[in-house]
């Protein structure tokens, strides 16, 4: 069993999810040739991995704080915490994300459509064409080839709906743990209508409304949540979903969202079920990408 | 790699479609954009770097608006015809009926 700590919450932050980090049991870094990490900065919460030739060996997941280079330096450390590994051990490190161009330590930085794909690829195998990546402030779509390489991509950064953060907005109203709200939204009898509005926005007062009408909470989130995941799968339809299929992101762990996903798109996505002992965390799928670029890039470095 | 620039939203989809494989950055398409919403960028392909065609970035939120002056319902928006590399195309479907949010 991997080593994974986890932060406390306060009592009533029905938003905030745990932050974890953990390191990969029968690794040493001191065994390493190239040791090589991945930084990938998002809107709500910031991923670091570090990896022993080629091989995830830690990572660690934090909020974003205000200041991207802030939130990358902390949670690097972060993922070097308890591994007695200095940051200048790193032979060379890629920044990716939201944040990515603030990423100080990062030698370079590279897109998040790029680091996905690659991720996807390395934490699934070569057999994953569509990757579908729910972020905290946006929605991603990304066919790719067996090597990972990016054969088409779109992005909804437009508006929050069907991303983390509404799913943060919607758990804080309902007051339910973040973490709960997949399995609690599963819980009704019957599928409700999705609600109306896709907009974050709109669709929270037509919570409020649907609560006042004597709607359960558990009915409220799932005609949410339905919502949510249509307008997910709109994106990953505009570029054809070809098997295997993977979800990555934050809501990668949200059961709701994931089987409705499965549900309306008649596919089932490929689980990990053991990332807490490999480390093949989909949610940091972004910055295993990056570690993965930093190493091909290192090595042809040595070569030139 | 086709890069799909735009959104689905509740009015519809929009979208304006780069193959930055037959893209070679000639800039035609830039030129003769009445709307001058493209511009050169970097993408990134097996770690090198290439100058293609791009949505300039601010302009990708409301390509709905910034691009319908052209057309792109009909396919045939400037910048689609004076590609002769065939490396833009745009989706352009407004949604019947239900026209809310």
């Amino acid at each position: 069993m991997c080593k994974i700590e986890t932060r406390k919450r306060e009592a009533d932050a029905y938003w905030r999810w745990p932050e974890y980090h953990g390191i990969v049991p029968g690794r040493d870094w001191k065994d390493a040739d190239i040791l090589t990490g991945g930084i990938d900065v998002g809107s709500v919460s910031s991923k670091a991995v570090i990896m022993t030739d080629g091989e995830v060996y830690s990572w660690g997941i934090l909020r974003t704080g205000s200041n991207s280079a802030d939130s990358a330096k902390k949670v690097l450390d972060w993922t070097l915490e308890g591994t007695g590994l200095k940051p200048e051990k790193i032979a060379s490190i890629v920044g990716t994300g939201y944040g990515r161009v603030n990423v100080p330590m990062a030698n370079k930085a590279i897109t998040e459509i790029a680091c996905h794909a690659k991720g996807a690829n390395h934490i699934w195998g070569p057999t994953v064409r569509t990757i579908l990546d729910v972020g905290g402030q946006d929605v991603k779509a990304i066919s790719c080839d067996e090597t990972g390489r990016v054969t088409s991509f779109l992005m909804n950064d437009k508006c929050a709906a069907g991303t983390g953060r509404g799913m943060e907005v919607f758990a804080d109203l309902l007051k339910i743990p973040i973490e709960e709200v997949g399995e609690v939204s599963l819980t009704v009898d019957e599928e409700p209508e999705p609600v109306s509005s896709t907009c974050v926005v709109f669709a929270k007062s037509e919570a409020v409304g649907l609560l006042y009408a004597g709607w359960s909470k558990e009915k409220v989130l799932a005609a949410y949540m339905r919502a949510m995941a249509i307008r997910m799968c709109e994106l990953v339809k505009r570029i054809g979903v070809k098997k295997d299929f993977v979800i990555t992101g934050g809501q990668s762990k949200n059961v709701g969202i994931v089987t409705r996903i499965e549900s309306i798109l008649g596919v089932k996505r490929l689980p990990v079920a053991d990332w807490k002992e490999t480390g093949l965390d989909p949610m940091a799928a972004g910055a295993i990408g990056a570690a993965l670029f930093a190493e091909a890039l290192y090595s042809k470095s040595l070569k030139q | 790699m086709i890069i799909h620039y735009g959104y689905t939203n509740g009015s519809g989809e929009y979208y304006i479609s780069i193959d930055t494989e037959k893209c070679n950055g000639c800039g035609k398409c830039i030129e003769n954009c009445p709307q001058q919403a493209l511009e050169l960028g970097y993408v990134i392909v097996d770690l090198e770097e290439k100058l293609v065609a791009t949505v300039s970035e601010k302009y990708r939120r409301e390509i709905k608006y910034t691009c319908s002056p052209c057309k792109p319902e009909n396919g045939k928006a400037p910048c689609v015809l004076v590609c002769d590399k065939d490396a833009i195309s745009c989706t352009w479907r407004a949604r019947r009926g239900n026209m809310t949010t």
